[in-house]
């Protein structure tokens, strides 16, 4: 099975351990990950913002570079959604459907494809899971809080395969984290304010780590938790999973 | 109807200066989401009461025309006067007109979002006529000369202890006085005087029945009953969304409402109006006010399914942290977001982007209108119209520019010094609204590129 390997331009240049350790893990469960070089991003910057009629070269651009593949996995469920969501190229239309069918955010990539059943990792912390909301109502990930449907949880049921982690539970599951993309400068005062309360569930019920599908949401709130001098970090879900 | 010249971001942003209010409002919209969450898992079916509702309200607006015209001819035979108002304009005259008819110039009016949305109180009032809204929480707002902050919960942002003042002040009871049962109760004797003397009564709708020509109002105090029947006119005001094509609908629909509005099982009172009493006539004033342009904007005719519970309102953690206020629009919030631009694209550009899209008011929502998705879509709409900074529109074509093409990001140097420059929560500078509350991330040794380069 080959792999081709996306990973957000904010994870290549702050988080290289989360690419990493997705690369790893992915390579553990023997499948052949390769990363292109010339990627640069889904496009999702420009199109939250209103412009998704000026991501036609990135739309181009990720075909070119991930049509080769059988499946396309990255660390992240908020580009996933965006590429799953608004991938199109008129020229090639038939070929961006079927990558937008082929890209997966790496957990539901273990559960639903790879079918993990178990894991050789330990993690012997006390470890806050944060829903990050476009890996979980947009991509599903797990069940969301208002619905009245079965639960269930794919990063959780990974979580779960790690020896000796203590995952916490929280006050509020499944509350956004305030990062939001540019909402996070544009509209500041409210997005630090959602930033702080969500990490003070986490801190209130004694995490060491906070864990998420995506770097953005925690980028934001290892933000907050430097600023008050925290010694709680921030880690990628990718990098527990792969700990030894 | 609240006028300001800040946008969302600002006014969350002062909104946001008193930290303590804002756990407050967040902590107490919270339990009412909490409550609601209660109470629909104690039915196993809510996820197919929220599909029925949904497609009811498709069919209705598929259809809208036909329903209306059916409303209108058994609401006429039922005995009811019906008028139809194009904008808010005419809906002002209409009440205007039925009031002076009936040589009133006092009102007693229950809650309805709608008059709110048309400014009526405030052209009656240039107009020399006096109207008490006779909810509580709305009677609150006004005699604190504010605009209702949620549709469901008028006075939400208010703490007991500032009812308490405005009670003092206008309503006589003992200074710093902030007991809930004593406010209530004077409220309830200052209203009592009010149904007893207003001679007009006006009340919102929730549902209107094609079928019968009847129509719903729902309370929790009763006030839209006891104005009604006290008054010699009843004039009541519906936006044209509001039909159900059938009776047995509303099985569907009042399950609905009040489950997602405060997680009760059901409003107090859902009283159905349907023939007149003699001598004291109902109109029905049927206003559109943009409501069939936004029906004929395919992407967006979903949000006109909307029932006004102020769910996503209870849910939406943008909300909870910046105030209904903030929303400077009578309907505030995400639904609010997605229905003002429709009204006046320019003033409220700025709506679709008080939201991280998080997604969890479509997941609340009892008639299941997409509304993230829909935020997301006048984004589009807005750039699109040119109600978007110009700079904006600069930086952001030259960062799809750059992106488009792996030459020019890799000649910007390191796709990392890219990054840092150009995307706009990451701009290495103390200007930055970033780190007003938050540090940077740290840039590691090596990217992973390079890291990728050298191992593989």
């Amino acid at each position: 099975m080959k792999v081709g390997l996306f990973i957000p331009c904010y994870v290549d240049q702050f988080y290289p351990n989360a690419a990493i350790a997705t690369l790893q893990l992915l390579e553990k469960f023997g499948v052949e990950v390769t990363y292109p070089l010339s990627q640069t991003c889904c496009g999702q910057p420009m199109a939250n913002s209103g412009y998704e009629h000026l991501t036609k070269g990135c739309n181009e651009l990720f075909i070119k570079n991930f049509e080769p593949f059988d499946y396309i996995v990255a660390p992240s469920g908020s580009c996933v959604l965006h590429v799953r969501e608004h991938l199109h190229d008129p020229a090639n239309e038939e070929a961006a459907t079927v990558l937008r069918h082929k890209v997966y955010e790496l957990t539901s990539f273990l559960t639903d494809i790879l079918q993990v059943k178990e894991l050789n990792a330990r993690f012997p912390h006390r470890v806050g899971m944060h829903q990050s909301c476009h890996g979980q109502r947009g991509l599903k990930l797990a069940q969301m809080s208002e619905l009245v449907a079965e639960p269930f949880s794919k990063p959780g049921s990974l979580l779960k395969m790690v020896k000796d982690i203590d995952l916490i539970d929280l006050g509020r599951v499944d509350e956004c984290c305030g990062f939001g993309g540019t909402f996070c400068v544009t509209e500041e005062a409210v997005s630090a304010k959602m930033g702080k309360d969500r990490v003070a569930d986490h801190l209130h019920h004694g995490a060491e780590y906070i864990t998420g599908v995506d770097m953005s949401c925690l980028m934001h709130m290892e933000g907050i938790l430097n600023r008050a001098g925290s010694k709680v970090k921030v880690i990628h879900i990718a990098e527990i999973l792969n700990a030894q | 109807m609240h006028e300001s010249t800040k946008d969302h971001a600002a006014l969350a942003a002062e909104f946001n200066k008193d930290e303590q209010r804002v756990n407050w409002h967040d902590e107490t919209l919270w339990w009412i989401r909490q409550k609601r969450d209660k109470n629909v898992h104690q039915l196993p079916e809510w996820e197919a009461l929220r599909e029925a509702a949904s497609q009811i309200k498709f069919n209705v607006l598929s259809n809208l025309h036909d329903y209306l015209l059916q409303f209108e001819k058994n609401a006429t035979a039922n005995g009811v006067h019906v008028h139809w108002a194009a904008d808010a304009k005419e809906h002002n005259e209409i009440v205007h007109r039925l009031l002076t008819e009936h040589k009133v110039d006092r009102m007693v009016k229950s809650k309805s979002m709608l008059t709110e949305e048309c400014g009526l109180n405030e052209y009656l009032a240039e107009h020399g006529i006096e109207v008490i809204d006779s909810d509580l929480g709305e009677r609150i707002v006004q005699l604190a000369k504010e605009p209702p902050s949620h549709i469901v919960l008028p006075c939400i942002h208010k703490k007991k202890e500032e009812i308490g003042d405005l009670f003092h002040k206008y309503l006589g009871t003992p200074a710093n006085v902030a007991d809930p049962q004593i406010l209530t109760e004077a409220a309830r004797q200052h209203l009592r005087d009010v149904f007893l003397t207003r001679r007009a009564a006006l009340t919102g709708v929730n549902f209107a029945v094609a079928e019968t020509g009847e129509f719903v109002v729902c309370t929790n105090e009763g006030n839209a009953d006891m104005g009604a029947h006290l008054a010699d006119v009843h004039i009541a005001s519906m936006g044209i969304e509001k039909l159900i094509p059938e009776r047995k609908h509303l099985g569907v629909f009042l399950r609905l409402l009040t489950r997602s509005a405060t997680g009760q099982p059901i409003t107090t009172y859902s009283s159905h109006f349907k023939k007149p009493r003699k001598e004291t006539p109902i109109h029905i004033i049927l206003v559109d006010n943009g409501r069939s342009v936004q029906l004929g904007r395919k992407e967006f005719r979903n949000s006109l399914k909307c029932i006004r519970c102020g769910a996503c309102m209870n849910t939406c953690p943008v909300y909870r942290r910046s105030g209904g206020h903030s929303y400077h629009t009578a309907v505030a919030g995400p639904i609010g977001s997605i229905l003002a631009p429709n009204l006046d694209m320019k003033k409220y550009k700025d709506l679709p982007f008080a939201s991280t899209l998080c997604g969890s008011c479509s997941n609340v929502c009892p008639v299941k209108i997409d509304i993230h998705d829909q935020l997301y879509k006048w984004r589009q709409e807005l750039v699109k119209e040119g109600y978007t900074p110009a700079a904006k529109t600069i930086s952001m074509k030259l960062m799809a520019q750059t992106l488009s093409s792996p030459t020019l990001y890799n000649a910007a140097g390191k796709s990392g010094r890219f990054v840092l420059k150009h995307m706009p929560f990451l701009v290495s500078n103390k200007l930055n609204p970033w780190y007003k509350e938050r540090e940077m991330p740290e840039a590691p040794k090596e990217s992973f590129r390079e890291w990728y380069k050298k191992n593989n």
